[in-house]
């Protein structure tokens, strides 16, 4: 295992998601690292991997028991920059800056967080685009589906490297919601409090669906060419850009839609006239196509199939015959779950659930249902609401661990 | 009671400190409408009672979670879907019962997830609200400071009416502690009290 220094390409993963703008409470220039893993990791699928490696950015400084360790678990499009200012591009804010630095939400003068870049995505971490040692050439179409909980045992190497045994929470939003919950699973023993936010126990047939969708946008782009496109010299960059399309659909509400672009005409003709063409007529097509296009410069298609499937696949319950209470019999954490009113991706109802069957379990849980305009975007944005629940919660945590009071307040705190 | 002691130390209030001395220690306790989980942080500390809070305030939410009591936000109008059948020794609904809609499905749902419910409630039997209403006004009180077009107590009731309610629902009263401005009052409580805790079960 070696730690290396790291350049990944562009990472703007989530300009718009963050919208924050560096502030006092940002945790400065940050260079990732890239761990190496030389033991073979088995899979679910039953193929193994022979070695890999993780690109990792961690914030604060780890105390001497290891006890103040706070572990993100990144969704879909993001990556281990989570906070602060990549020093490769000044302008590459991380995801989740305005929760986690100095003073805020997550307290960086207090934990010690890290993130990690999941083993398949395509930031700096072994992925489909990376070389198959034993071809010479990129993975392509023949590296293995994953899943969350293979996800959660490389990520578990990870803590071992750092010397932690527990981690003071494990937390995430979306798809990182459901590595947190498979964290409390599948390592009981090494989550003190598990924070899952906008998140689900499983996908829908809605939301497969719009997974599927997406996955054949993909896949029936000529320049796909099987998933080998790399070999090909060419990128699906058109199947990748409606994939990206129509996720982001689903990631906002109708009604943030409507205020943002109502159907406000793009350039409409003399007296706002119609254009009668199948060109960018409304705003929000601009909007999305710009979307789609900018993802597709940066972002893997093959890690999109691989990310997705792995989203349909995670149900925890499946191994205990459909009863998600049973699923956490053997969970030790503390839990505190998150949704947001207008979320119809992954609606309150689905973390509803979840606390039900925490409920029965046995298991201490909070929930906090915010009333928040922006749907399934909004475990992204700033919310004095949300960020006082999540900071609440860490400062409890802080207070069982005896890492101290706040020494400031900063971004996004109330 | 040693435990009583503290209680009262911590200056929780006369029918809260009452509540708490019903609940066994160290046993399972569903707070609805926990507000700032005073109670719950109480029963927690001096109890060691396995505390759950609903409330539907954010901020209310805020400082059960800053308290470190487990609290979830939801809407008690809703029904008590997210718990199990007798989840919980006891269910406690302190001085909500009024300002609900649906009073009976809420004293039946809480009978369903605990072994004993505990509920609390102003006396509308108060003698000075009888005066005042024979003068013509409605009452406005510490206990009830709202005035008629903005109260939420929409389901005001006496000591009376409520032990009919409760026996109509098959539901059987296991004690009951009366008060006036903190004190707790023994004699004509139906005409001298502001307030009322009962322990109820299932029967």
């Amino acid at each position: 295992m070696s730690a290396s220094s790291l350049r990944v390409g562009p990472n703007s993963a989530d300009v718009t998601y963050s919208s924050a703008a560096v502030d006092r409470g940002s945790v400065g220039v940050i260079t990732p690292s890239i761990l190496r893993f030389d033991t073979p990791l088995a899979l679910a699928s039953g193929q193994t991997l022979d070695a890999y490696e993780l690109a990792v950015e961690t914030y604060g400084t780890l105390n001497d028991t290891a006890s103040n360790a706070v572990l993100i678990c990144h969704a879909l499009n993001a990556s281990h920059h989570v906070a602060g200012i990549a020093a490769h591009d000044p302008k590459d804010v991380g995801w989740w800056d305005n929760m986690v630095g100095p003073g805020k939400a997550l307290d960086t003068d207090r934990f010690f967080v890290i993130g990690i870049n999941n083993l398949g995505s395509c930031f700096g971490s072994t992925g489909p685009a990376s070389i198959n040692p034993v071809t010479g050439s990129p993975w392509g179409a023949a590296f293995p589906v994953l899943t969350v909980e293979d996800w959660v045992h490389a990520q578990a190497r990870v803590a071992d490297h750092f010397g932690i045994e527990k981690f003071a929470a494990v937390m995430g939003g979306s798809l990182g919601g459901m590595q947190a919950l498979s964290w409390a699973i599948e390592c009981p023993e090494r989550v003190e409090n598990c924070i899952v936010i906008a998140s689900t126990p499983r996908l829908s047939a809605q939301n497969i669906g719009f997974n599927e969708v997406a996955r054949r946008a993909i896949i029936t782009d000529p320049d796909f060419h099987g998933g080998d496109y790399y070999a090909h010299n060419t990128v699906p960059s058109r199947g990748l850009s409606v994939a990206r399309m129509i996720g982001h659909i689903t990631y906002q509400s109708d009604d943030d839609m409507a205020e943002k672009f109502g159907r406000n005409q793009r350039a409409p003709g003399a007296d706002g006239a119609w254009r009668y063409g199948y060109d960018v007529e409304f705003e929000v097509e601009s909007y999305l196509r710009y979307q789609g296009e900018k993802f597709s410069r940066y972002f893997d298609a093959n890690t999109y199939l691989l990310i997705t499937r792995a989203l349909d696949y995670f149900d925890p319950a499946r191994s205990t015959g459909g009863d998600l209470a049973r699923a956490f019999a053997d969970a030790q954490a503390n839990f505190m779950l998150v949704s947001f009113s207008t979320d119809w991706r992954f609606p309150p109802e689905r973390s509803r659930e979840l606390v039900r069957a925490l409920l029965k379990s046995g298991r201490p849980v909070s929930y906090a249902e915010i009333d928040a305009p922006h749907g399934h975007d909004a475990f992204l944005l700033t919310d004095s609401r949300y960020h006082a629940v999540i900071g609440g919660y860490f400062d409890r945590i802080a207070l069982s661990l005896g890492l101290g009071a706040r020494h400031r307040s900063g971004g996004g705190m109330a | 009671m040693s435990g009583q002691q503290d209680i009262l130390k911590n200056d929780l209030r006369p029918d809260l400190a009452r509540i708490a001395q019903w609940i066994e220690p160290g046993s399972r306790v569903l707070d609805l409408g926990c507000g700032d989980g005073t109670l719950l942080e109480a029963l927690r500390d001096e109890r060691q009672v396995i505390g759950a809070g609903v409330e539907i305030d954010d901020d209310r939410v805020i400082a059960c979670v800053r308290r470190g009591v487990n609290v979830i936000q939801q809407n008690l109008e809703g029904g008590l879907a997210l718990f199990d059948d007798k989840q919980f020794d006891t269910a406690v609904l302190s001085q909500t019962l009024q300002s609900m809609h649906r009073t009976e499905h809420i004293l039946r749902e809480m009978t369903r997830v605990a072994h004993q419910a505990i509920v609390s409630f102003p006396n509308f039997g108060y003698w000075r609200y009888g005066l005042t209403i024979l003068s013509g006004t409605m009452p406005v009180s510490g206990q009830m400071p709202y005035q008629w077009y903005n109260t939420p107590n929409i389901h005001l009731c006496t000591l009376r009416d409520f032990e009919t309610l409760a026996q109509d629902l098959g539901m059987k009263i296991l004690e009951r502690a009366t008060f006036n401005e903190g004190r707790e009052i023994g004699v004509l409580p139906g005409w001298r009290s502001t307030l009322a805790v009962y322990r109820i079960t299932a029967a």
